[in-house]
């Protein structure tokens, strides 16, 4: 077989590859590290509270979110919605809003369990020194339950940054989108997608060590 | 919405929908038993390979796990072309999606073996069993009673990966809605119909997955 392994084209465009993995994370930042945690927060909270409805709410949502594949959602956002509603959305906001709301159903998913695994007594703790409810919640059970949230959320982190490659299909320029650009221009097939799937391995393996950094320093001493 | 004339649409592209459904289905179940065959190869190799074997799968199973199941696929479909394996869209990308269910499959098995009890393994030894016996008998039947409900959801993934065959050019449901929405207008409606199939597929695995759950753990 005569292909020559030629790495230059690869080179030359490899600004375009990073300018690409620049926005998956930043897509990644938004969506996950902001809104998605957010959701996830805030629906963790409804599906363990008291009311019957906020229970229901929050768990259709988690239930429906988590069967779809991301893909689909990502088509109806970009393709379906926008029309049914009369706006233009623009491909990238499409795909941040996409995976937010994804993302916020499996961190409900992992807050739900921290919060189910807190001992009684914090909450009984936080309102006995005089907080209100929701002062108890935001400064004492949100800051030990993330803390112990940790191990579980490195793995969610992990894959939903995985998941951005996905926007790729609706033409969102990711690293995936450049990789496949190049490939179809330069015919460089083993090059580009080792490259490109090398880059996907160490950004997992940098955010896997990152966050197990923060475990270690965050780690509730016993 | 005019529903009699959405039914009418649903009821003309009935059969393309089908197929879609199909094509999704024998994708997803032929990489989960391909996927699961390589799969408990993996497992085995990283329990009880030699060190070089241990090695070379460690890298395979890091290199996939840290790869998108997307570039997976993208990946398999150009280079398996190049190396002169002329595949057609969808057997590049069960061989991509086979590739990620074994890595998902591989490390589960290997979890559930490595946390039985050394007592198992030695009990055995004790009463004379050969080391094959030993597997057959003692360890596979508790490492599988582990492994089921994990192995469960992972089925559900493919499923939802396999979405992303269609922009290879797979006609599984995804695709099969595009094509019918250029010729019948109805995004949201056919959407729908693909999202409760998706859904319910999908729900259903989960349903199953928790009762093996159930049904399978350890008495402890």
């Amino acid at each position: 077989m005569g292909y020559q392994l030629n790495f230059a084209p690869v080179w030359r465009d490899f600004d375009l590859l990073l300018s690409g993995l620049a926005l998956g994370i930043g897509m990644a930042l938004v969506s996950v590290l902001l809104v998605g945690n957010l959701i996830g927060l805030v629906a963790a909270f409804a599906m363990t509270s008291k009311s019957a409805t906020l229970r229901r709410i929050a768990s259709i949502y988690v239930t429906t979110i988590r069967n779809l594949p991301i893909y689909f959602l990502m088509l109806v956002a970009f393709f379906v919605l926008p029309q049914q509603l009369g706006v233009r959305i623009d491909k990238v906001h499409a795909f941040v809003g996409t995976l937010s709301i994804y993302a916020g159903a499996y961190l409900t998913e992992v807050y739900r369990g921290a919060l189910l695994a807190l001992p009684k007594g914090l909450r009984e703790a936080g309102l006995a020194i005089g907080l209100t409810e929701s002062q108890t919640r935001i400064w004492v059970i949100i800051p030990v339950m993330v803390r112990n949230a940790l191990p579980a959320l490195s793995n969610n982190f992990i894959s939903l940054f995985k998941d951005t490659s996905v926007a790729a299909a609706i033409a969102v320029p990711e690293l995936t989108f450049y990789a496949r650009q190049i490939n179809n221009n330069t015919f460089r097939v083993i090059e580009v997608w080792s490259v490109c799937g090398l880059i996907y391995i160490v950004v997992c393996y940098v955010i896997a060590a990152a966050l197990r950094i923060a475990e270690r320093r965050l780690a509730i001493p016993r | 919405m005019d529903f009699a004339r959405f039914f009418a649409d649903l009821w003309t592209a009935r059969f393309a929908l089908l197929e879609g459904v199909g094509m999704t289905l024998v994708i997803s179940v032929l990489s989960i038993i391909l996927g699961t065959i390589l799969g408990i190869g993996v497992a085995l190799s990283l329990v009880y390979g030699g060190r070089i074997q241990r090695f070379v799968v460690r890298v395979f199973l890091e290199c996939v796990r840290g790869i998108p199941v997307f570039v997976l696929i993208l990946a398999c479909y150009y280079l398996l072309s190049q190396a002169g394996i002329q595949l057609t869209p969808f057997q590049a990308g069960v061989v991509a999606l086979t590739v990620f269910c074994s890595s998902h499959v591989g490390e589960n098995l290997r979890g559930a073996l490595l946390a039985l009890p050394r007592g198992q393994t030695e009990a055995a030894k004790a009463i004379g069993l050969t080391f094959r016996q030993t597997f057959v008998y003692i360890l596979a039947p508790q490492a599988l009673r582990q492994a089921v409900p994990a192995w469960i959801n992972t089925a559900a993934e493919l499923v939802k990966a396999s979405t992303l065959l269609s922009v290879i050019g797979v006609v599984e449901l995804i695709l099969t809605t595009r094509q019918i929405i250029a010729i019948k207008p109805r995004p949201l409606e056919f959407y729908f119909v693909a999202g409760m199939v998706y859904f319910l597929i999908c729900f259903s695995i989960e349903r199953l997955g928790r009762r093996a759950e159930r049904r399978l753990a350890l008495p402890s």
